[in-house]
């Protein structure tokens, strides 16, 4: 079984486990929160295909080289920024983050640095925010999470730093 | 949820017209088809797993007792509050697909920032999910568990410095659909 269909099954039986829970405290219950979804649905399909499809010309014109160059081996404080910068913009999904961090691990790229790229990547890469968390949640909360989220790269570097490598 | 066209949609309609120029520029009408053919069938094979998540937000926010969730992740749940939503963000299935509506559905339900960003944050540095479909295979199982412990910390801190900021900037709450 590929994990794109056991993925949708999981979601699609915890749908069904909310909505017979919902169903259970009565029908009008459970046909209210039915339309709201499906408002929500609706509301949100327009700001997915501007994820999606914008997200796209953005990572093209984000040349892959400048991101791996920016997570060379410098092992100073300034390395793990650039490395954070890298993070958030780095276009694509999960393999083409990890991919850049283990090519950066491999080619004498600093463990700080790629532990900072790839926590700052998980935290505020732009194509995750703009594809998925600014279309489903208040974009007030979106950018103060994603500026709260700030120092933390750095936080996980520095514990990197003081634990010593995997 | 939210309304369909705030600032933010704008700024990234924007940023998406003048990078689809610039890709137009350099690789010409081809160029802009390709991306464009690519991402429409990548659209079209999310959005049943979008609609997945609305629904399974909907329901969530109706179901769930909204004093105890005020109680338990509200402004005033201190640490545990905290610490509830670190674990909660950690065990979710899925992908971004249920972790946002989930979070957004908190949210309207009587969450606070502190202990939405600590789940936000929390699914997305210390989840399962990612971690064996994506990094385990692709950057080895030694690196992946030392940035998961390395990472343990981080969910706690962020929705308390989260909290610690709030506070501060809106010391009284807000319209709820508020957008910017």
């Amino acid at each position: 079984m590929s994990a794109a269909l056991l993925i949708d099954i999981l979601l699609w039986g915890s749908v069904l486990g909310v909505g017979l829970i919902a169903f259970r405290r009565g029908p009008p219950v459970f046909k209210a929160s039915l339309r709201e979804g499906s408002m929500d649905f609706i509301n949100i399909v327009p700001r997915i295909a501007l994820g999606v499809i914008g997200s796209g010309y953005i990572a093209a014109i984000i040349p892959q080289e400048l991101i791996t160059g920016w997570l060379g081996p410098d092992s100073s404080w300034l390395g793990v920024a650039t490395a954070v910068l890298a993070g958030a913009a780095t276009p694509g999904g999960p393999v083409i983050g990890f991919s850049i961090g283990t090519v950066a691990l491999k080619s004498g790229g600093g463990v700080p640095q790629v532990v900072a790229y790839v926590v700052a990547w998980a935290l505020f890469a732009f194509q995750r925010v703009i594809l998925w968390e600014i279309p489903f949640m208040p974009a007030r909360f979106v950018w103060f999470r994603c500026a709260v989220s700030v120092p933390f790269p750095f936080v996980a570097a520095a514990i990197a730093m003081l634990i010593g490598k995997p | 949820m939210r309304k369909p066209i705030g600032w933010s949609t704008i700024i990234i309609a924007i940023l998406v017209a003048v990078s689809a120029v610039l890709v137009w520029r350099r690789d010409g009408a081809d160029g802009v088809l390709d991306i464009l053919t690519h991402d429409l069938s990548l659209f079209g094979g999310i959005l049943p797993r979008v609609l997945a998540g609305c629904l399974l937000g909907a329901f969530i926010s109706e179901i769930l007792p909204h004093e105890k969730v005020s109680r338990s992740l509200g402004p005033k749940s201190g640490l545990m509050g905290l610490l509830i939503g670190t674990a909660f963000g950690a065990i979710l299935p899925g992908g971004p697909f249920t972790a946002y509506p989930v979070a957004s559905a908190l949210l309207a339900v009587g969450a606070d920032f502190g202990a939405t960003i600590a789940m936000v944050v929390s699914w997305t540095l210390i989840g399962y999910g990612r971690a064996v479909a994506w990094e385990i295979p692709i950057m080895g199982t030694d690196f992946t568990l030392w940035r998961i412990v390395i990472s343990l910390p981080l969910p706690v801190l962020a929705g308390a410095l989260g909290r610690f900021v709030y506070v501060r900037l809106y010391p009284k709450p807000l319209a709820k659909d508020d957008e910017n």
